[in-house]
């Protein structure tokens, strides 16, 4: 089981996903991140899946549930660099990914949560 | 086939064949066309009469370049065919000069070779007719639906003429695939030229503007005219929370606002005030 490192700049915690994940790799990652977020005391986390060419409905609510998980932690959840077949057939599948934050790229999420982080 | 008739087949086709240049020279002028134009399909056709396995495939493929060009040249293909028939004319009186019955009766045969051929070009004219449709099908497809680039992070789809599942598909990935090489957070779907909504048009509508949500962007949708949001109301299209507005000049206001940036005339918004909740 491969389990993408988790880099730390700053204050937020990026994960670049390389290959399609199965349902216990992204478990994993959901472990992994929870324990991250607290140990650096994150206030963002990006999740790159530029790479990632299959989005099921697992990994859609695991994307999902991260996102909660690290809200109750104080940190904000973006899932980056979708692409478009990938967005394309969720959408067709009906599949959602129940709300979480996206950006086309690492810069707009950086400056997204930057921006989110700024008033509050 | 019985002995008689293939007695007449062999007897026409020595008729034809011993005619040599004159049955060329009646055919050019029983279908008013020059002799050279001629001269090659008519080469061709003796070589596969004098073969025993009457093989047509290089009179086929003569015969397919000329209705091309001859369509160019801007004959109809009814006259292509005629030209081909006239050479019906000129055995008839080779065979009518001879007199005897195997070549009559072997005329028979001869006219329906000649038929083939001729609707032969006529198949040719409609297969290149129908590629010429077909090729202007795509070009259309990749004409229609043309992304353009409004401001650093703003771009916009003009959709003209009706949508169908093929051409919203086309859409759809054109779309995203400029918002990911672009990272614009922001898309302008505008549907002015778009003449009806129907369900199934807003649905596609629907799918583009989530696919770009789970990119990571924004769409606005533009262009609505009041017949099309009177449309709209009665079928009962939801559109949700996805922003609407009238006209392009709103849209991209409204999306350059949400991008950060200031656009006052006369130290106001030119439109509505910040009355948008943020995102």
């Amino acid at each position: 089981m491969t389990r993408p490192p988790i880099l730390k700049l700053g204050d937020i915690l990026i994960v670049s996903i390389q290959t399609d994940l199965d349902d216990q790799e992204a478990l994993a990652l959901q472990d992994d991140l929870a324990e991250a977020a607290v140990a650096a005391r994150a206030r963002g986390v990006i999740i790159d899946i530029s790479a990632v060419d299959v989005v099921d409905s697992f990994i859609g609510r695991t994307f999902a549930t991260i996102a909660a998980i690290t809200r109750i932690l104080d940190a904000e959840t973006v899932v980056v660099g979708m692409r478009p077949a990938v967005a394309i057939t969720m959408v067709e599948l009906g599949l959602s990914m129940g709300g979480v934050r996206t950006a086309l790229n690492l810069t707009q999420a950086i400056e997204m949560l930057n921006h989110a982080r700024s008033p509050g | 086939m019985t002995v008689q008739a293939e007695a007449a087949i062999r007897r026409t086709k020595d008729l034809f064949l011993e005619q040599d240049g004159r049955l060329l020279d009646q055919w050019s002028e029983k279908a008013n066309i020059s002799a050279d134009e001629l001269r090659e399909l008519y080469r061709a056709l003796r070589a596969a009469l004098a073969g025993e396995d009457e093989d047509f495939t290089d009179v086929r493929g003569l015969l397919a370049e000329f209705s091309r060009t001859r369509v160019r040249q801007g004959y109809t293909p009814a006259e292509t065919a005629r030209t081909v028939f006239a050479l019906k004319d000129a055995m008839y009186e080779i065979v009518e000069a001879d007199g005897s019955p195997e070549a009559l009766r072997g005329f028979a045969w001869f006219s329906r070779l000649v038929d083939d051929l001729g609707l032969f070009t006529f198949e040719t004219f409609s297969n290149a007719r129908e590629k010429v449709i077909l090729d202007q099908t795509e070009q259309l497809l990749e004409l229609s639906t043309p992304v353009v680039k409004l401001w650093e992070g703003i771009v916009a789809v003009p959709l003209v003429g009706t949508l169908d599942s093929a051409r919203t598909q086309v859409v759809m990935e054109k779309l995203l695939q400029t918002l990911m090489e672009t990272g614009s957070q922001h898309a302008v779907i505008d549907i002015t030229g778009v003449p009806a909504v129907d369900t199934q048009v807003a649905h596609h509508l629907l799918k583009t503007v989530m696919a770009a949500r789970l990119m990571g962007a924004e769409c606005v949708i533009s262009g609505i005219r009041p017949q099309i949001a009177h449309t709209i109301v009665t079928l009962g299209i939801e559109f949700g929370d996805i922003v609407t507005k009238a006209s392009l000049a709103d849209a991209l206001a409204h999306a350059l606002r949400r991008s950060g940036a200031e656009i006052k005339v006369n130290g106001r918004w030119p439109d509505e005030e910040e009355t948008e909740s943020s995102p």
